[in-house]
């Protein structure tokens, strides 16, 4: 064991971990983070929490996730590396770990323009390769990115995202090799539908041994509507929908779109259970986060195991 | 070079106004290059900025003049003869000849007619884009010749993201992805085996992290 | 009261406008003093400083004419003239002169009958328009 994460003795342990996803308010309003953890508590293994997400301001991840641990759950802090520089991610690092969060997941973060705060300066003082090997080297090496020592290392679990789908797609296998040499122990997908071209993915990392070196949590996101499976298939950047899907989504009536979003879902999780390589789950069901316990238990992934 | 572009025609007429003898001075390089403050744009702004005054009753006293650079002390000099007839200057050049001309004559405002943009390249005719944020510690040779930090969003130096799409990236449709043109190149010059080197954690105290900069060449003082 | 009368300036490309215009006045046909003809090479030798320094001296409307699109003697000189007569109008709008007073017309040599005609539009355009702003401005300065 590298860290005391409870999310690396799962893996570790060869079980199918279980991650869920918690976005924290648009206020200083902690019973909604408090609301979301507690729909989630028992049946996922950790719970990230984003930051900034889509650069809009949020209560912090660091914040929010002292709350999931004052709930005895066990955060994914995220960060990215748009809003700080590498003293203030450091100071937060070293900060979040004397809170008793051990799990981190190293992002770039979606561009200002996006957000509420497009005229932002956009930091980037490090990217986040480059936050992966700091936080590596401040937990096995024990000195900051700058060279001093540092007083009690945070031993954190670090972790990555991964985008099987974004362009080129010749690059993806690559991107991977480069975060795991870069230090990154494990790593979440975007959400997947289409997983036939995941496979082909997972072939390419299968073919060059890195599911030994990296553990690879598979992505999921339960479609809510018809519109939902739309909007996501032609105005997300990186996603990718099959038509059949979309086609699907709307061939039921719109009352029964979301059990049939639910339905996919654990369709999904069935089939991608069965890849080489992939150790786990993060489900992503945002704003929808009472449906994760039907998902988790449907999926035979409930109870989760005591580490 | 050095990019500009005219600033909106009421804020000049704003930062001038009250003042009746204007020397306008336009720049030789970079600024005639992109069409923002060449003899010809001190020409059309000299015409505009009378006629402006024209149709409030008023005539303005312009002197229009062009130096080959409003960087070099040297060029700024030969203002002198006409500083003391002018109640402002307007300077057509970059931010850096404003601030030039600034220096030098202390008792005249100077305005800036000009938005000074980026460091770029051409195009094409009439076209020209960022490529260079004087890094200070360029690392052209490792990416094919693009710059990350100049051509990425993100400056990430070890892209591209997850919003690539297409070539083109997450912010608009009508800018490129660098990293999808970095991996295109390092095909081309068959060395795809470097993509996964991993560039470390930049030290911008090469750039403007340190404060502002200065070189001095002693063989030249 | 006197009515106003315009000064048209009229730039013409030597190979065709120009040439109009000198068949309108072989034709007899007529069109307004008004507009005072400058003969250049092409439309394109016409720059954005030229249209602005008519106007400046007291034109209250400038014509740039060149030859039909594609028949341009210097291939593309009236494509150029029309960029620049483009981009000059929202120039002359942020100092508060209305773009119309600057257009792009395009005629072969033997249409003698449409520079009359254009001259004669443009004059009547111009008159309703009034005076250039710039110059009404200047006359107030002279009258006090």
């Amino acid at each position: 064991m590298k860290t005391e994460s409870v999310l690396e003795k799962v893996l570790a342990s060869g079980e199918l971990a279980v991650t869920g996803e918690c976005g924290p308010p648009r206020g200083a309003l902690p019973d909604v983070v408090k609301e979301k953890a507690a729909l989630l508590k028992g049946y996922v293994d950790a719970v990230n929490v984003t930051d900034n997400q889509t650069a809009m301001v949020r209560m912090s991840s660091f914040a929010a996730s002292v709350f999931l641990r004052q709930m005895d759950l066990h955060p994914v802090f995220q960060m990215v590396t748009r809003d700080r520089n590498r003293l203030a991610m450091q100071g937060d690092i070293i900060g979040a770990y004397s809170h008793g969060i051990n799990t981190m997941l190293c992002l770039s973060g979606d561009h200002p323009k996006f957000g509420d705060h497009a005229m932002a300066a956009n930091v980037h003082d490090l990217d986040s390769m480059q936050l992966i090997q700091t936080v590596r080297g401040m937990r096995d090496e024990g000195l900051f990115q700058g060279g001093a020592e540092i007083k009690n290392p945070p031993k954190m679990f670090i972790g990555a995202a991964a985008n099987p789908f974004a362009d080129p797609f010749e690059l993806r296998v690559a991107r991977l090799a480069k975060k795991v040499k870069a230090g990154v122990d494990f790593v979440q997908t975007q959400c997947i539908y289409n997983i036939d071209k995941f496979e082909t993915w997972m072939q390419g990392i299968r073919d060059r041994g890195l599911h030994e070196q990296v553990y690879i949590m598979a992505g999921i996101t339960p479609m809510k509507s018809a519109g939902m499976a739309r909007y996501m298939k032609n105005k997300v950047p990186g996603m990718d929908v099959p038509d059949e899907l979309v086609k699907r989504m709307a061939g039921v009536p719109k009352d029964k779109q979301a059990q049939e979003g639910i339905d996919i879902c654990i369709e999904s999780i069935e089939r991608l259970r069965q890849i080489e390589g992939v150790s786990g789950f993060h489900i992503m069901a945002i704003e929808w986060e009472e449906k994760v316990p039907e998902i988790v238990k449907r999926a035979g992934l409930y109870p989760r195991p005591q580490v | 070079m050095i990019t500009a572009e005219r600033k909106p025609l009421d804020e000049i007429m704003e930062s001038i106004n009250g003042c009746g003898r204007i020397l306008l001075v336009g720049c030789n390089e970079c600024v005639t290059v992109c069409a923002a403050g060449g003899r010809k744009e001190v020409a059309l702004l000299a015409s505009a900025l009378q006629m402006a005054s024209m149709k409030k009753g008023r005539t303005l006293d312009i002197r229009e003049l062009t130096l080959e650079r409003q960087c070099d002390p040297e060029y700024v000099e030969e203002l002198t003869p006409h500083i003391d007839q002018a109640d402002a200057v307007v300077s057509m050049a970059c931010g850096c000849g404003v601030q030039e001309v600034a220096r030098r004559f202390k008792k005249t405002p100077v305005y800036p007619a000009l938005n000074t943009k980026f460091m770029g390249a051409s195009e094409g005719p009439g076209i020209w884009a960022e490529r260079c944020q004087g890094c200070g510690d360029c690392l052209l040779g490792l990416t094919g010749g693009i710059c990350p930090i100049a051509r990425c969003a993100k400056r990430l130096m070890n892209g591209p993201c997850g919003g690539s799409t297409n070539g083109k990236c997450e912010i608009s449709n009508d800018v490129d992805c660098a990293w999808h043109l970095i991996w295109e190149r390092m095909k081309e010059l068959g060395i795809e085996d470097r993509y996964e080197d991993v560039i470390a954690a930049k030290d911008w105290r090469t750039g403007r992290g340190a404060g502002p900069r200065k070189i001095l060449r002693e063989d030249l003082v | 009261m006197e009515q106003f009368e315009p000064t048209i300036v009229a730039f013409c490309c030597h190979y065709c406008a120009y040439t109009a215009a000198d068949m309108a006045g072989s034709m007899r046909l007529e069109y307004p003093p008004n507009v005072k003809i400058i003969r250049v090479p092409c439309s394109g030798r016409v720059d954005a400083i030229h249209i602005m320094k008519a106007l400046e001296k007291g034109a209250d409307g400038v014509l740039v004419a060149g030859c039909l699109e594609g028949d341009c003697h210097f291939k593309n000189g009236n494509v150029k003239a029309l960029q620049r007569v483009t981009a000059l109008q929202p120039f002359l709008e942020e100092i508060g002169i209305e773009g119309e007073r600057v257009q792009m017309v395009n005629m072969s040599a033997g249409m003698g009958g449409r520079f009359a005609q254009i001259a004669t539009e443009f004059t009547e355009k111009i008159r309703e328009l009034g005076p250039n702003p710039a110059k009404t401005g200047a006359s107030r300065l002279a009258a006090s």
